[in-house]
């Protein structure tokens, strides 16, 4: 039972993370129907940047308070990981809304392969590990949980709530909606399209870099390839939960952290992904639009 | 960028203050974007430790060149563009008789490839042919050949497939086991990789027979990644990571070997001078036998009934429904199609390579796959070739260019930028070209003429 309750807990670390990318694409995809696929890249970016800060922290000053120290680094890696992904939607797929489909897929797929080997070829192809920010590890009961696990789902929690008030509540979040359901009638009723697109690659930003920071902090290593293996999962989430829903990317993300951490505990370590992938592809001959995505409704 | 400025403006600004205007903001966003990236390198010290390098004069040589473009493309390339455009307009519509080049475009390029290993053999001799032959010409057929292949999945039947790369994968793996374990011929294996591709190919396609668009891609990759991640796990069989290595070499056609220890070595049989190239060249041919197979069956499908139902499928699914043809068929029938091809190419790879591992069947190679196909303009089997050529051969004569080092000095590698320049034009080229570089289609069926359909009139197909 400890044993179990220890890997939900693993599970939900692990899910949080791929929760807050798996945001991103489905934003993305419930507004201009398209995969991002440079998202995964974006994390990276995020977590990069980070690990760039702490650097720069660590060597002006004596000692940052962590707390500080992560909230700096989390602010900055959001600055600038939006700056990225804003630039590469004005650059490589706004041109290409309203062509056909797979022509924004393709520029995702080689902005995706341009960011990864431009932070190789800038910082190197090394991995890039830091000293451990938060070391502290409470013991109740036989369970172990880390400082590092509360922060991430504190974090993560506080994000999501401030996320559904910016979607649900505001205007801004109202225009989002609008776009998503009917682009075009949107602009009829003033809504500025190209702007809430763009706030929105900049909100899935936004999350990509804290989960790139809380990633960083929590396995304290960060290289050039780490966008790809997250970035799929995290797609794998927001399909499993249903693309375009998102509380189904939250829920797909914890599925799939959940699916992980188990399967590694009982099972194998090797096979943890395939696992993941078996799941979703099971998940998806019952539920072709996943679990919560609405059935696409189809005129002829 | 030109949508970030206020058309308002834009019409009391001359050109070259826009242009300034728009430098200034390239400049600005460049600089936010590499301050920490280019500005700074994070290194390990003598001690393990990460320490931060200063690089700021790269960093203000980037952001000056890139406003410079900037300020270049807005103020002199795109008036020009725009007057091109206008004078095209402008002059009367002539319909260009295609010339002779254009009308025997496809024998014109069967026949330099066919000269191709001859050409470079008579130019640089046996020795310097090696690289030639196989760097370019085989790699890129290796390309040209998955990317029909693909094509079948993608191009005719519309079906978006992210995980082509698994099929390959069963394909080099069935040639690579079967061939090192029970000793059998490639021209055995080859048709038996085919087939076992195949069966992977109706295996994915069941339970991904319901899931349309983007739920497809997302299974399809998923189903790529497990193939790689059993290939490396599954250590008793296929020896992990570490792949399999001594694979045999293909006979010619089981008459002579290219084996120098054998005794029907194909320089003793025919009494010549020993060299490695006469194998690149044999594969050379052999693969490129196998492009103008999967050409011709391609071709000749598209006029069967099952490629018109694949490109039925594609226009419109539910159409092609209520005509009364299966879509399960339909659809299997082009992944097994699609992944027998990739299989092919599969057993091909593992011979020429004479060892294989899960690192070469990676998601980017399916996206490479994949950017081909539709870089090539979907469906055209010369765009998807020429795009092969442009995007593999670029790559690969990135390795030649010795002489950059003497601009940029000694220490400058540009096989470092390979792959991010490949990212860069693939960008680049979908921008330029959104509907690929052959972007009109020949119908199959028609009345009277056959006319090339602008793409625009096609679909690419959601299912």
């Amino acid at each position: 039972m400890q044993y179990f309750v220890q890997q939900l807990i693993n599970g939900l670390t692990l899910g949080s993370i791929y929760g807050l990318i798996a945001i991103g694409y489905t934003m993305v995809y419930g507004i201009i129907g398209m995969i991002n696929f440079a998202h995964g890249d974006i994390f990276m970016v995020g977590a990069f940047t980070a690990l760039i800060v702490f650097l720069i922290l660590s060597a002006l000053f004596y000692s940052v308070p962590v707390v500080i120290a992560l909230l700096i680094m989390m602010i900055v890696a959001m600055l600038l990981t939006s700056l990225y992904n804003w630039t590469i939607e004005k650059v490589a797929y706004r041109p290409l809304r309203g062509s056909f489909r797979l022509a924004p897929l393709i520029t995702a797929i080689g902005m995706s392969i341009a960011l990864s080997n431009f932070v190789q070829v800038t910082q190197g192809p090394r991995n890039k590990p830091i000293p451990p920010m938060v070391s502290k590890v409470y013991n109740i009961d036989g369970i172990s949980v880390s400082l590092k696990q509360i922060i991430i789902v504190i974090v993560t929690a506080l994000l999501l709530a401030l996320f559904w008030y910016l979607v649900n509540k505001t205007s801004l979040g109202r225009a989002q909606r609008a776009c998503e359901q009917d682009r075009k009638m949107a602009a009829l009723l003033g809504v500025d399209v190209d702007r809430t697109i763009s706030i929105t690659f900049i909100m899935g930003a936004s999350l990509a870099a804290v989960a790139g920071t809380l990633f960083l902090m929590y396995y304290g290593v960060v290289a050039f390839s780490d966008g790809f293996v997250p970035g799929v999962k995290a797609f794998t989430a927001a399909v499993l939960g249903g693309i375009g829903s998102l509380p189904g990317a939250v829920l797909g993300g914890l599925m799939i952290g959940f699916i992980e951490s188990m399967w590694s505990a009982y099972f194998s370590i090797d096979y943890k992904d395939v696992a993941a992938f078996s799941i979703l592809a099971i998940v998806l001959i019952f539920l072709p639009s996943g679990i919560l995505g609405r059935p696409e409704v189809e005129k002829v | 960028m030109a949508v970030t400025v206020n058309p308002e403006r834009d019409a009391v600004a001359t050109p070259i203050q826009r242009a300034l205007r728009e430098a200034f903001y390239a400049g600005a966003i460049a600089l936010g974007l590499f301050v920490l990236f280019i500005g700074l390198r994070t290194d390990q010290n003598m001690s393990n430790e990460l320490i931060l390098v200063q690089r700021w004069g790269l960093l203000a040589g980037v952001v000056i060149a890139t406003a410079v473009g900037r300020f270049l493309y807005v103020g002199f390339a795109q008036p020009a563009m725009q007057r091109a455009k206008e004078d095209k307009a402008k002059a009367p519509a002539v319909v260009a008789e295609a010339g002779f080049v254009r009308r025997n475009f496809t024998k014109i390029g069967i026949g330099a490839l066919l000269l191709y290993p001859i050409v470079i053999v008579l130019l640089v001799g046996f020795q310097g042919s090696l690289k030639w032959v196989d760097n370019f010409g085989i790699q890129i057929l290796i390309y040209v050949m998955l990317a029909w292949g693909l094509n079948i999945v993608v191009g005719l039947a519309g079906l978006l497939d992210l995980g082509y790369v698994a099929f390959y994968a069963v394909g080099a793996y069935a040639y690579a086991l079967l061939g090192t374990h029970y000793g059998l011929s490639f021209w055995i294996l080859l048709p038996a990789a085919g087939c076992m591709a195949a069966f992977w190919g109706v295996l994915l396609g069941f339970p991904v027979l319901r899931l349309r668009g983007d739920y497809l891609a997302i299974v399809t990759l998923a189903f790529g990644e497990i193939i790689r991640l059993v290939l490396i796990n599954w250590r008793e069989v296929t020896n992990g990571s570490a792949g399999i290595s001594g694979i045999p070499k293909v006979s010619f056609f089981g008459l002579m070997s290219f084996n120098v220890s054998d005794p029907n070595y194909i320089a003793k049989v025919l009494g010549i001078a020993q060299s490695g190239a006469y194998y690149k060249i044999f594969l050379y041919y052999l693969i490129l036998a196998l492009c103008l197979l999967t050409a011709f069956v391609t071709i000749r499908l598209r006029r069967l009934p099952v490629g018109r139902a694949w490109e039925a499928l594609r226009e419109d699914e539910i159409a092609c429904r209520s005509l009364g043809i299966n879509t399960t068929t339909t659809k299997l029938t082009a992944f097994a199609t699609g992944a027998m091809f990739g299989g092919f190419a599969g057993s091909f790879f593992a011979a020429r390579q004479g060892f294989v591992s899960p690192e070469s069947f990676v998601f980017l190679e399916s996206a490479i796959i994949l950017a081909i196909v539709v870089l090539g303009g979907m469906g055209s089997l010369v765009g998807i070739a020429i795009a092969a050529l442009v995007m593999i051969g670029g790559t690969e004569i990135l390795r030649e260019l010795d002489f950059l080092k003497a601009v940029f000095g000694p220490d400058f590698t540009p096989e470092l930028y390979r792959m991010l320049l490949f990212g860069m034009a693939m960008v680049i080229v979908m921008l330029w070209k959104p509907r690929g570089f052959v972007g009109s289609r020949e119908p199959t069926a028609f009345l009277k003429e056959r006319r090339a359909v602008s793409s625009s009139f096609t679909k690419e197909g959601h299912g």
